[in-house]
């Protein structure tokens, strides 16, 4: 197993709990830090925000991580569906992620930015005379690498890749790192009493068919995913009139759809759309008058990923209170593929039906071929029957999540050191974040972001909830006296620090 | 916003009794009226009371209109439009003399003045600086104890 000096041995991969003469025997060397945070992308970045601005220093904190910055992923995500810089993102106006007060939010940055009042009086009449007011991406990015900058990130972070986090006897953990030119040794063990986890999206599942498609045709032409770089898809219909077949129901299947009505508009194209949706919602829907979603054309609409209540209301207040199923139950009810409804995106729909160049289907897709003259067609059955739908393209924008233990950290996590999975099967935390069944004597691992979705917070893969993640996470860390708590006399001494751009 | 019940309550008493206080103790004396100022004070900060307590039953009735809301949120527009028939309800009561321990005669603009930017101040103070000093605030659905 051993792959030469200062490698993982055999015997270390299989015990669960390691000594320091273990680790030392290898020839692994040993970094002593308080904490470490393990991903380095926006979860790493909000809650090491928090502790920066608690008090922790940036000698206290390690960040290890395969990406150069922590909106890395995030960018190239978002920009590959379809939301470019001067887009704007799904998300509100004091979910700010370089601030952690929100406080001013981005429709008061953006109206002071371009002494402009409009993002004001978006906010003040939304959602009900207006959408809801989002960031673009870009006031986005440029917050986040001001924020970073102030806090020194850069100084915390470490590049390599993960391997495992196991159990220190005596307390702590051992998080192994693969440096990127392996020097001196081949692994690096950081020693800590905390760890926090937020490794982000497992990984991108497709559907089934489309799966298998490409697996049998290795053909990564015709049939693509939203959420990877799809550009090819674009750039031909603008050079060859085309029909494009859209799987899925959320954001991205707006963004997609948007990005092609645009091009239809802005480059005179006649691009013909199918949209097949395995859930068609036809209206209103829910349990009851209390708890009613609005619908039409196919969509659930709703501003953000759940009720806005969620980030911090009554829903918030209820989930914390769920168990086992009935938790299960209510982020059926909640979840599930939505997308907020835009005035923008309805008139686009609108024209698009009545020109007969929209068309929706409902139902789902069980087989996929090429055909002789290139275009891929698409056994679909309906409530009607089954047909064929011939495409040039094929754009999957379900965005389907592969399982937790498809992440060789997470995977790592559930055999050897006692977490386990919540009611909807990803890591299952406490209130506090804390990763249920790992604690290893004062050592505690905290968890947060995408893997964690299922558990007593639902928002956990938005940058509120990530925000919220992060102060649950710090308020512990301040019980377990890794930093000062923050109350009110901290927060307004560091807003003001923040206002000023001046270090935590 | 997204209140709790709970939350709507402590935030309105709260924002109410600080900024409330804070902008009748600065208006008061400025406000038109040729009582004596303690006697000016004195119905100032009854009618801030007035809108406490009053405002607490409204709560009520905000929450459960909430509840038809798939979000569970509480537009800003409506936090501040609801001033309208708060400040009616007091102005009105004011006039048939039912608020308690008025000793002067308040003159309309007088409560129109004070009324409008104690609304304006709480509302503003809601929307944003609050969560200055209370992080948690908005996550506990308003409470502040």
């Amino acid at each position: 197993m051993s792959g030469g000096p200062g490698d993982l041995t055999g015997d270390l991969i299989a015990t669960d709990s390691w000594t320091d003469e273990m680790v030392a025997a290898a020839g692994i060397p040993i970094v002593d830090v308080p904490l470490v945070s393990v991903g380095g992308g926006m979860g790493s970045f909000v809650t090491v925000d928090y502790l920066r601005i608690a008090g922790a220093t940036t000698g206290r904190i390690r960040v290890l991580s395969d990406i150069d910055y922590p909106w890395q992923t995030y960018e190239y995500l978002t920009r590959v569906s379809q939301i470019p810089r001067p887009e704007r993102i799904r998300s509100d106006s004091a979910s700010r992620p370089d601030n952690i007060w929100g406080f001013p939010s981005y429709a008061l940055a953006e109206a002071i930015h371009d002494r402009s009042l409009k993002p004001l009086r978006q906010v003040l009449v939304e959602p009900i005379w207006a959408d809801y007011y989002t960031p673009r991406a870009g006031q986005v990015f440029t917050g986040l690498e001001r924020e970073a900058k102030r806090i020194r990130y850069s100084d915390m972070l470490v590049k390599g890749q993960v391997r495992m986090v196991r159990r220190r006897k005596g307390g702590g953990y051992f998080t192994i790192l693969t440096p990127p030119d392996a020097k001196p040794a081949r692994r690096v063990a950081y020693r800590s009493q905390f760890v926090h986890l937020a490794v982000g999206y497992p990984g991108l599942k497709f559907l089934p068919e489309l799966q298998a498609f490409r697996t049998e045709n290795q053909d990564f032409y015709h049939v693509v995913s939203a959420y990877e770089d799809h550009e090819h898809v674009y750039d031909r219909l603008r050079a060859k009139q085309g029909v494009v077949l859209i799987r899925g129901g959320g954001i991205v299947a707006s963004r997609v759809l948007q990005r092609l009505m645009d091009d239809r508009a802005k480059y005179n194209l006649s691009t013909e759309i199918v949209h097949l949706f395995r859930t068609y919602i036809s209206g209103s829907h829910g349990p009851g008058p209390w708890m009613r979603r609005k619908g039409g054309n196919g969509w659930a609409y709703q501003g953000f990923n759940y009720p806005k209540s969620v980030w911090g209301g009554q829903l918030k207040a209820k989930m914390r209170r769920l168990e086992g199923d009935q938790r299960a139950t209510e982020y059926k009810l909640m979840g599930g593929t939505n997308t907020p409804y835009r005035r923008s995106w309805q008139q686009q729909m609108n024209e698009g039906r009545a020109g007969g160049w929209y068309r929706v289907l409902a139902g789902t897709a069980e087989q996929i071929k090429v055909r002789e003259d290139g275009m891929v067609i698409s056994q679909v059955k309906t409530s009607q029957g089954v047909g064929e739908v011939a495409a040039d393209f094929v754009i999957d924008c379900t965005g389907l999540e592969a399982d937790i233990s498809e992440h060789r950290v997470l995977a790592d996590l559930l055999e050897h050191s006692g977490a386990g999975r919540n009611p909807v099967g990803r890591l299952d935390v406490e209130r506090t974040f804390e990763l249920r069944g790992t604690s290893s004597g004062t050592g505690v691992i905290y968890a947060s972001g995408a893997a964690t979705l299922g558990g007593y917070f639902p928002g956990v893969d938005t940058f509120l909830g990530l925000q919220i993640a992060a102060q649950e996470i710090t308020d512990d860390l301040a019980r377990r006296g890794f930093c000062p708590k923050i109350g009110p006399g901290r927060s307004v001494s560091q807003w003001l620090r923040w206002a000023r751009n001046r270090q935590p | 916003m997204t209140p709790t019940l709970s939350g709507r309550i402590q935030t309105r008493i709260f924002l109410l009794a600080v900024i409330g206080g804070l902008i009748t103790l600065v208006i008061v004396p400025v406000l038109p009226g040729s009582a004596p100022l303690g006697d000016k004070y004195r119905d100032g900060f009854l009618i801030l009371l007035s809108v406490a307590v009053l405002g607490v039953l409204w709560e009520l009735l905000y929450h459960f209109l909430m509840q038809w809301r798939w979000e569970k949120d509480w537009p800003t527009l409506f936090g501040l439009a609801t001033g309208v028939p708060e400040g009616l309800l007091v102005w009105l009561l004011l006039s048939a003399g039912a608020v308690p321990g008025i000793v002067g005669h308040v003159g309309g603009a007088a409560f129109l003045i004070q009324f409008i930017l104690i609304w304006l101040g709480v509302w503003l103070a809601a929307n944003g600086p609050m969560r200055v000093p209370f992080i948690r605030w908005r996550f506990i659905g308003g409470r502040v104890w």
